[in-house]
């Protein structure tokens, strides 16, 4: 079942001439965790804010085309009504955190909603112990890590119970071991709670073993659409200028070689298991 | 900065932190009726003196003192504007009458200046004390349970929020533009003022920025929803806050009554100076 | 070029940033200093050009003590680019822009407009020479951030973490654009935690955790030794990841990156790389 369907999307901000969408169409499923990459300026972040609605409503000008998210057309229902089964995750940590305390942070989208202060209670603690920031809850957004602070963010959307999550970038400013924690609370609750995820990123190192989906953009086009294992592996990905994984990178040299090996590795350890059947069979 | 100090909030707990924020404000209000309707330096000091062991009861002793001691300078000048003016003006005071030639005309001089300026410190004190010992957030809830309108309690909490993080931000700015040559301290005053100019101009598109994200986040979890919030949070009056309620009423009735019933005396009459 | 001896650094409200670090750079070197955040890498560069002063130890540049020089000297020879440059920008033109540090430092008319020239080109932004720098896309400003260090054509370059927000393409300009002015002679240093960065430009590392240099040498030692990785919460490359499996089949252990292994891989099956 899809649970993103977009058809022909173009989108010019209110002001410019150039379109940062152009005849963008694509589908995400249901349960699927996908990963939308490209050159900066491609138009990734443009597409995230159509995904809850910020476009059309809050950045105003027209979107042509269709999007049809969990079921809500989203040129036609109000962002607080999409808000309620798509969450948005964005790149600074420290701009998505209003309140002052971690608890009433998580608790925000629930209280906008007026639900019920026992139900609240309830969900923002499992919230909290989703994202494993449960002893963060009473701390002030300021004295924490950016990746705590992530994790705050997410947390608060994922107390909303969305259909899907859209992060935007949210590693950016975050050191190689946050981006790592972030990632794993993402696909966990990709895996364990069947949310949607559409992950926007340029570190495609870390974050390309955890795609079922991969969708490349450049200049407000869609220009690829697959599974991780052919994107990466293609010269059209190359061409483009994505950070291909270092693992496909490895692949794609044992090719050139002549030595055609199984499937294409999006992370070390696959990488590390190719090159030594690729090598011991050389030797051999 | 030392005398805001006086007044941020410190993250500790004691009972006087408990204690509802409208509750504190009706004893502050309390205390704001009681010192107006006296001019007199005995109940003043009084006024002065019954909240001091709570100070201690809270443990924000230091910072209170720094908030008493950035009062003074304005203490000061309104202890000289009284001396001065009731010197000069004729039978403004009963028992001074100019010109002054008894030693007992001049100590009511002073008492009366003293407890002008009392009356001033005394307002510092109970607002001192107020925001020490409420945290933003309590206050926040205060505001919301009080009926005020839910954007302004919100405009309020984003900005305490945000309070530390412009500050570092101002800090880096200095920094990256002190990198580039530029001298904050040298120069006449003109040249200093337009030296902030990189200094501001980085600071407020930043900040515009921010909201500007900020909005987008907000939008993004449902602002706006419902009119009817509900929140995670609920203030509820306890036993101690229902005594600071009896205590602040007891305190202003008493004060009406002494103050129609009988004439306070002036502490140089009980001494009889 | 730049000595460290024994320096201790701890911020106003007491926490201690740099415990007991030294270090010598050399001119012409190109050097990166990494850790996870917080590890003290931003506050030891900050003492570079004097915009903070050793608590203990002493800083010299150039055989300078930086507490004898103000920041405006020292950043004559040391230019400092900073993460934002939003923290920066705040003219009407990039033109402005850039010709505001050689302002600062005194420069005549004539040569300011040589130097502005010249930036401009080097960082291909003539064509936006009367545009407002707001207008311009966060990978534009960032160059322009650079353009307007690089103006006065200070000997040292400190970046820091410049790669935050580039994509790949960016990535690969950046780290071809510091290979050029190293090898122009300027002494380049790089703060930042993008591994796969180092991992490519491969230059001398200096590893930092919680306020102290626990490592330093030639990034292949560094990247690929697996327990100063974990202590300094880091990880390692991707590449090395892939090869710290292959070890047993006899190869190389100090693989880094995609050129390293290829020539590695290379060797192994007897081919031309």
């Amino acid at each position: 079942m899809a649970v993103v369907e977009a058809k022909g999307l173009t989108y010019a901000y209110p002001g410019r001439t150039e379109a940062s969408l152009q005849d963008v169409s694509l589908t995400v499923e249901e349960g699927e965790f996908a990963l939308l990459t490209g050159p900066s300026g491609c138009g990734k972040t443009t597409l995230c804010r159509c995904f809850n609605g910020l476009i059309p409503h809050f950045y105003g000008g027209k979107l042509e085309g269709d999007l049809v998210v969990a079921g809500l057309s989203v040129a036609d229902r109000p962002i607080r009504d999409l808000a309620q089964h798509v969450g948005l995750v964005f790149q600074n940590p420290e701009n998505q955190l209003f309140a002052l305390s971690v608890e009433k942070d998580v608790a925000f989208g629930l209280e906008n909603l007026g639900v019920a202060r026992g139900e609240i209670r309830k969900r923002v603690d499992w919230a909290l112990e989703m994202t494993g920031i449960g002893d963060l809850r009473e701390r002030t957004p300021h004295e924490l890590s950016g990746g705590q602070q992530q994790r705050v963010a997410i947390a608060s959307v994922l107390a909303m119970h969305p259909k899907v999550m859209v992060l935007d970038e949210p590693t950016s400013f975050l050191d190689p071991l946050g981006a790592q924690t972030i990632f794993s609370v993402i696909d966990g609750l990709n895996r364990r709670l069947g949310i949607t995820v559409i992950l926007v990123e340029h570190r495609l190192d870390l974050a390309s073993q955890y795609a079922d989906h991969v969708i490349v953009m450049d200049e407000g086009r869609v220009v690829l659409d697959g599974g991780p294992r052919e994107i990466f592996s293609s010269e059209e990905a190359r061409l483009i200028g994505v950070g291909i994984p270092k693992a496909t990178m490895l692949y794609r040299f044992l090719e050139e070689q002549g030595i055609h090996s199984g499937t294409v590795p999006v992370n070390s350890k696959e990488a590390s298991q190719l090159l030594r059947e690729a090598l011991v069979l050389d030797r051999g | 900065m030392s005398v805001f100090e006086g007044f941020r909030f410190r993250g500790v707990s004691s009972p006087v932190h408990r204690l509802d924020p409208r509750v504190k404000f009706l004893y502050v209000f309390v205390v704001f009726a009681v010192a107006i309707m006296f001019g007199e330096l005995l109940p003043l000091l009084v006024l002065f003196f019954v909240p001091v062991p709570f100070v201690f009861l809270a443990g924000v002793q230091r910072q209170w003192l720094r908030s008493m001691r950035g009062a003074s300078l304005f203490a000061i000048i309104i202890f000289a504007t009284n001396f001065i003016f009731t010197y000069l003006s004729p039978g403004s005071i009963p028992g001074i009458e100019p010109p002054l030639d008894t030693a007992s005309e001049y100590f009511l001089l002073l008492e009366r200046s003293l407890a002008m300026t009392l009356r001033f410190i005394v307002l510092v004190e109970s607002f001192s004390i107020f925001f020490l010992t409420t945290s933003p957030d309590r206050l926040s809830l205060a505001l919301e349970q009080s009926r005020v309108p839910y954007e302004l309690c919100f405009a309020f909490t984003t900005a305490v929020r945000f309070v530390p993080v412009l500050a570092e931000e101002a800090q880096t700015i200095m920094d990256a533009q002190r990198a580039r040559g530029l001298e904050l301290e040298r120069g006449n005053f003109m040249k200093r003022v337009r030296n902030y100019i990189p200094i501001l101009i980085p600071l407020i598109v930043n900040a515009i920025r921010r909201s500007l994200e900020l909005a987008e986040a907000m939008e993004s979890r449902a602002w706006g929803a419902t009119e009817k919030r509900t929140n995670l949070y609920v203030l509820r009056m306890r036993r101690p806050d229902y005594g600071l309620i009896f205590a602040s009423l007891f305190m202003l009735t008493f004060a009406l009554y002494v103050r129609f019933s009988f004439p306070m005396p002036s502490i140089v009459a009980l001494l009889s100076l | 070029m730049i000595e460290v001896r024994e320096v201790s650094f701890a911020y106003p409200n007491g926490v201690e940033a740099l415990k007991g670090v030294s270090l010598a750079i050399q001119k012409g070197e190109f050097v990166a200093i990494m850790g996870q955040n917080g590890a003290g890498k931003t506050t030891l560069v900050k003492l570079f050009n004097g915009l903070l002063k050793p608590t203990t130890g002493e800083v010299l540049v150039d055989g300078v003590d930086t507490r004898k020089v103000s920041v405006a000297n020292l950043a004559q020879k040391v230019g400092f680019v900073f993460q934002n440059p939003d923290h920066q920008l705040f003219c009407e033109t990039v033109e402005e822009e850039v010709a505001f540090a050689l302002r600062n430092f005194g420069l005549g008319k004539r040569t300011v407009q040589k130097r502005v020239k010249w930036a401009l080109n080097l960082l291909d932004l003539e064509k936006y020479r009367q545009v407002s720098p707001f207008m311009l896309s966060g990978g534009e400003r960032k160059r322009v951030a650079l353009a307007s260090v690089l103006a006065w054509d200070p000997e040292v370059i400190i970046l820091d973490e410049p790669t935050i927000g580039q994509d790949y393409r960016q990535k690969e300009r950046l780290q071809q654009f510091i290979v050029q002015m190293n090898a122009q002679g300027k002494t380049v240093v790089v703060v930042t935690h993008d591994i796969e960065f180092v991992a490519e430009c491969t230059p001398r590392v200096m590893l930092m955790a919680q306020g102290n240099i626990i490592a330093e040498g030639d990034a292949r030692k560094i990247l690929t030794d697996q327990k100063l990785v974990t202590k300094a919460s880091i990880v390692l490359p991707q590449v090395t990841q892939v090869f710290l499996g292959l070890m047993d089949l006899g190869l190389p252990g100090d693989v880094v990156n995609v050129q390293d292994a290829r020539r590695a891989l290379s060797d192994f099956l007897g081919v031309d790389s």
